[in-house]
């Protein structure tokens, strides 16, 4: 059916109204040259003060980095450029856990994004990561004390190696992809969590990721471990400044829930549209684990993003929630990929896609079923919403089952924004930005009202600016 | 104050199919018009045009609401002017809850009325809200479900008359209300469209296939309608003869 034009219009102006596309004047103790060299990659862990492990371990995905193929299975990456990259820039030279020792350009960058606010007001921890180094970090004392750990990961390396010799690269190793061998080469940042047995974090941990060089490439590592009978709900935001020239941000997030233990991870992410979002992440759940993942992505020229959790002892959960927003010029190729390789495992993704203004959204998801894995059960719902004909939806699933006794069910559904939606609600009153707007957030309600409510407020706001085109 | 609808010579079309050829029709506060005739004749193209429906695209004449031409506004500046139309086929909206859109509407009915005019606060909206649930004698959870959605038949048309009574419109175009309703929902919904007409007294457009709903409603004026014009008015006495007689004899 066709859109009126002054929706037309609505949808074409919205582009270019990105609120977080300042940029701040930063002087930066180091910045690695264009282009990657195994130089760089050297430099980077000299720079860090690594232990010898960890820079054998650069060089040796550095090599693999140069030998994978780039994906061609997917989203368009022909206009990305190795060598117009500067994949190390450091802001300042070490993280402050104090609010006012934080340079003040960067602080007014993050007082303007709303940070140190939201973590008095109902976070138990936060870090904040300016291009390449997390630049502030912070964890509720009472925490602490229970053996918390919230460390930039360049921080935990120093201080817990033995957590890395263990965990890290064993749940996304580095041949996994070319990206996530790119990662493991010059990885910089990211947080690592460790959650002790028994101990249930309440509040969530935030940390808030913001490239703000021009070309800059953002490679932060994130390493959860959930010990036993723990619980935590971590939640990170993104977004970088509006530049002609494109940026990469390239992270890895591999998460450990151990036995009865429980971690949601959600995404909040709102990248310019010169971002090329290649991320990689992974869960490995253990016995009666429960691995949730949340996913809000919004912004970005491209996302390639497939959140996966293994499901290695019976009775684990694993569950993938997407919300995904794809404007004129964007492909956000976003999935889910569930592992049953344990009995008695379950599994549940639902993705929603809205596409406006000839964007392109694309769900690509996995459920595979090993052969030792009996009496499992799996749902799986698409729903995409287009709001007009230029744009795009596609799904691509894919089931990889060696199993009789397992259930799994599809459904899939595209809507498009309708004429006799949007005339029922003007005709009682609603102006035309007001009706298209809450059939938008209508639809994207199953997801947003697992948020909590702070970020619940702030998603439904950025999809109100999307459509509404307002600057705030 | 007396609101006046004054329709004249109005031609109209869906998708280059000409659908009313003509209709003349003068509606007033306090006055209810029933709508009859077959099937295709129109009627519904009529209420579609008046409220703005993009698909529905009026061709010749007016429609004026206190000489204000409705034809070349946006729905929305129609229903801010105090048009309403409950609708025949109510759309389901996912995610959008009665409750929300409810005091959007209201809220921009009441700006539009007076620039100076407060909104109504969530309480006083609330307020009028569940007095007009108790009016259909509904379940107070409709306002949180959403809109239309996975409601029965009787439901829908029920959470029209609803929105009709907190919108308080100045003219109502009511699009087969009867319709899919059970003799109890029909008599439950015929009262509630009474209670609001002597409230508020509205004009009112009631377009119907059936007699019984005017067991309850009792119209002013009764028209039979055919292939785009209207060919017969009448009072209440002429929508009794069609029960008896069939629209036949009036059909050239």
């Amino acid at each position: 059916m066709a859109v009126p034009v002054k929706t037309k219009k609505l949808v074409s102006k919205t582009f270019g109204n990105y609120k977080f596309g300042f940029n701040t004047k930063s002087k930066s103790v180091y910045k690695s040259p264009k282009g990657l060299t195994q130089e760089t990659v050297e430099r980077i862990s000299k720079i860090k003060n690594e232990p010898k492990f960890m820079l054998d371990f650069r060089l040796q995905a550095y090599e693999i980095f140069l030998k994978k193929q780039m994906p061609a299975w997917s989203a368009d990456l022909s206009g990305m450029n190795f060598n117009k990259i500067h994949y190390y820039i450091r802001p300042q030279d070490k993280a402050k856990t104090d609010w006012k020792d934080v340079p003040k350009e960067i602080k007014k960058t993050f007082d303007r994004l709303g940070v140190p606010e939201s973590e008095r007001k109902f976070l138990a921890g936060s870090g904040a990561q300016f291009e390449s180094e997390v630049i502030y970090h912070s964890l509720q004392k009472k925490l602490r004390d229970q053996g918390v750990i919230f460390e930039s990961t360049d921080v935990a390396l120093q201080k817990y190696p033995e957590f890395f010799k263990e965990y890290f690269g064993k749940i996304i190793p580095m041949t996994d992809n070319k990206f996530a061998a790119l990662n493991s080469a010059v990885w910089s940042g990211g947080s690592f969590i460790y959650i002790p047995k028994g101990v249930h974090v309440e509040l969530p941990l935030q940390a808030y990721f913001r490239i703000n060089a021009e070309n800059m490439g953002q490679f932060e590592r994130t390493l959860i471990i959930a010990d036993e009978d723990s619980s935590v709900h971590y939640v990170e935001g993104c977004t970088a400044p509006v530049y002609s020239t494109d940026s990469l941000h390239s992270a890895v997030v591999e998460i450990v829930v151990k036995k009865n233990a429980r971690v949601q991870y959600t995404t909040i992410q709102n990248w310019s549209n010169n971002v090329y979002n290649l991320v990689t992440k992974r869960a490995f759940a253990y016995e009666n684990a429960e691995m949730i993942w949340l996913d809000c992505n919004l912004g970005s020229k491209v996302t390639m993003k497939y959140p996966a959790v293994f499901l290695l002892g019976e009775h684990a959960k694993g569950e993938v929630q997407s919300l995904a927003f794809a404007g004129a010029n964007q492909h956000q190729d976003a999935g889910a990929k569930m592992i049953h390789a344990a009995p008695n495992t379950s599994s549940k993704i639902v993705s929603k896609s809205i596409s406006k203004a000839g964007g392109r959204a694309t769900y690509r998801g996995l459920v595979k079923v090993t052969k030792t894995a009996k009496n499992i059960k799996s749902h799986i719902t698409c729903d995409a919403l287009l709001l007009d004909k230029d744009s795009r939806s596609d799904t691509y699933p894919t089931m990889d089952v060696d199993q009789e006794n397992v259930a799994i069910a599809h459904e899939a559904t595209v809507f498009k924004i309708g004429e006799d939606q949007l005339f029922y609600l003007m005709s009682k009153g609603l102006t035309e930005a007001e009706s298209a707007s809450a059939i938008v957030n209508g639809f994207a309600k199953p997801i947003v009202k697992q948020l909590p409510m702070e970020y619940a407020i702030e998603l439904n706001r950025l999809i109100e600016m999307e459509m509404e085109g307002s600057v705030g | 104050m007396i609101n006046i609808l004054e329709i004249n010579n109005l031609h109209a079309k869906v998708e280059n199919l000409k659908i009313l050829k003509g209709i003349d029709l003068k509606i007033k506060s306090g006055e209810i018009h029933a709508i009859m005739g077959p099937n295709g004749s129109g009627k519904s193209t009529l209420c579609n045009v008046l409220m703005g429906h993009p698909k529905y695209k009026a061709t010749e004449g007016t429609a004026k609401l206190n000489g204000k031409n409705l034809l070349t506004l946006d729905p929305n500046e129609r229903a801010n002017l105090g048009v309403f139309m409950a609708f025949q086929h109510p759309i389901e909206i996912p995610g959008v809850t009665i409750g929300n859109f409810l005091r959007l509407a209201k809220n921009a009915n009441i700006k539009a009325t007076s620039k100076k005019a407060a909104p109504l606060s969530p309480h006083e909206f609330m307020r009028d809200l569940k007095k007009s649930i108790a009016l259909l004698k509904t379940d107070e959870n409709i306002i949180t479900r959403s809109l239309n959605e996975g409601f029965s038949g009787g439901e829908k048309k029920k959470a029209e008359i609803m929105q009709m009574a907190v919108l308080e419109p100045k003219i109502a175009l009511l699009d087969e209300i009867d319709s899919g309703l059970d003799i109890d929902a029909l008599k439950i919904t015929a009262t509630a469209i009474m209670e609001i007409f002597k409230k508020t007294k509205p004009a009112i457009l009631l377009i119907t296939h059936y007699q019984r709903i005017l067991n309850y409603i009792t119209p002013n004026f009764v028209h039979i309608m055919s292939e785009g014009k209207i060919i017969k008015s009448g009072d209440r006495k002429l929508a009794l003869e069609i029960e008896k007689h069939g629209y036949q004899k009036y059909l050239k």
